[in-house]
């Protein structure tokens, strides 16, 4: 029996237009970070780093992209989450399971989500959280060039958005672009990465873990190095404070995709 | 010059068709594994035997053992967990914490023994496979029952290092630094108690697990 071939190519055409379409509306709104080699800033000891192309989300992930997502999977609504996913603060300025609270904006970053939740969220989208590694890697890039860490307006903006209070309640996109096209870096909230547990500065167990000293060491440098490390010094310590079921209302995510199709 | 032939074209086409149902097929599985957990939990609920918000029975995760067989925390319920997270090449502080683990153990009474479980689960899961762990825990001369080697994906391990607080990096491609923790849970899954440190006192942790355990 012959199958008629118009069908098998119709049934193709469909295929690859959903893998397609698939594809597209993954990275949708997603920019291409393309990999280097560089030095992190926790640290005198210069330990060279290398980071591998990747896609970030241009912007962080938005209350109202957040609220789609427990809508989908409600065992993430903050009255149907376990605790050992998410603390008593999950969502906690939420007016209840399905609705924003009149002082939270739809697009405005999410925040008082748990590490879970995050990492939740990302793997459905199909993506995953950055690696300390890569978040850091993007987010030394200024407007213009690929690493700004040197320069003293980068270091002074950074600074400053760490005495601003509330800077959670401004709308993503509304801090500058940087060289790779990506938004809010620095400027708006505190972003999940998917080791943050990989920073070995928790306070209760400073005297007995196997410390990362170069976070300590690092301030011997001098000049404008001081500035940079230090503000990388408080994300690096943030991230060595948390816990993966708390929920801070600074503190919100984006997600990232490895680029596995060679164009 | 390389020109492709028809049958070039419909395998790539065949690979795209592919790669999209891998694509849809990924997207979200573990959400599926979590709605089963849901599911037999709600089940267990039925048998009055249902574990806890907090419990680490929550987690949908794999584990491979030193004898090469599949478990998932859960099939654990029912005994008080003693844990730790080492890799079998560190140098530094997993044997001490190793010595630590069997002094616990040389604590419990033979009559609880039979109710404690004492897992240690890999970081490096790369490295650190069945065979390897088998050959560690010879060496270590914990081959009874009561010893439990785990080897999971980096990512479920990275997720069960969150739930037990234990923070690690890998360093340089044998080594890692890692927190020194022992954790204790109960019957149910839930964390109760964590000793943190190398060679501190364990009696409140040897305490902790012969009140549990009965």
């Amino acid at each position: 029996m012959k199958t008629p071939p118009l069908k098998i190519i119709f049934f193709f055409a469909i295929c690859i237009g959903y893998a397609v379409n698939s594809v597209i509306a993954q990275t949708e709104n997603m920019v291409t970070v393309k990999g280097g080699v560089y030095i992190p800033l926790y640290g005198v000891d210069s330990t060279t780093v290398k980071v591998d192309d990747f896609l970030m989300d241009v912007y962080p992930v938005s209350n109202s992209e957040f609220l789609a997502f427990v809508k989908k999977y409600p065992q993430w609504k903050r009255s149907h989450v376990k605790r050992l996913f998410a603390d008593k603060n999950y969502l906690v300025l939420w007016k209840d399971d399905n609705t924003l609270s009149d002082q939270l904006k739809p697009n405005s970053p999410i925040t008082g989500i748990s590490w879970f939740a995050a990492k939740k969220y990302c793997e459905c989208q199909g993506k995953r959280l950055p690696t300390i590694d890569e978040w850091e890697y993007a987010a030394m890039a200024d407007d213009k060039t690929i690493d700004a860490r040197k320069k003293e307006t980068y270091n002074q903006y950074i600074l400053e958005w760490y005495e601003t209070p509330k800077s959670f309640n401004n709308s993503i996109g509304s801090t500058f672009k940087n060289y790779w096209g990506i938004y809010d870096l620095h400027g708006l909230v505190w972003e999940w990465t998917l080791d943050f547990n990989s920073v070995l500065i928790s306070g209760e167990s400073r005297k007995d873990v196997d410390k990362d000293s170069n976070l300590f060491c690092g301030s011997a440098a001098v000049g404008a190095s001081d500035l940079m490390n230090y503000a990388a010094f408080m994300r690096y310590a943030f991230r060595g404070s948390m816990k993966a079921n708390y929920a801070v209302k600074n503190l919100g995510f984006r997600c990232v995709k490895d680029i596995d199709i060679t164009p | 010059m390389y020109v492709k032939s028809p049958n070039m074209i419909k395998m790539n086409i065949i690979k795209i068709l592919l790669l999209g149902t891998i694509i849809v097929l990924s997207s979200c599985n573990k959400e599926k594994k979590q709605e089963e957990v849901a599911v037999s939990e709600s089940t267990s609920k039925e048998d009055n035997t249902s574990i806890s918000e907090l419990s680490i029975y929550n987690l949908p995760a794999i584990w491979t053992t030193q004898d090469n067989k599949k478990i998932e925390l859960k099939e654990l319920k029912g005994d008080v967990l003693v844990m730790v997270m080492i890799y079998t090449s560190c140098k530094a502080a997993c044997p001490r914490l190793v010595a630590d683990m069997r002094d616990i153990e040389a604590q419990i009474p033979d009559s609880k023994k039979e109710n404690v479980k004492l897992l240690l689960v890999s970081i490096d899961p790369e490295t650190d496979t069945p065979e390897r762990l088998k050959k560690f825990s010879i060496e270590n001369e914990m081959e009874s029952d009561q010893w439990l080697f785990l080897r999971g994906t980096k990512s479920d391990t990275r997720e069960f290092a969150a739930v037990l607080a234990v923070n690690y990096k890998k360093i340089s491609p044998m080594d890692f630094s890692h927190s020194n923790i022992i954790s204790v849970f109960d019957q149910g899954g839930e964390l109760v108690h964590q000793q943190e440190g190398l060679g501190v006192n364990n009696k409140e942790t040897v305490d902790k697990i012969i009140e549990l355990a009965h």
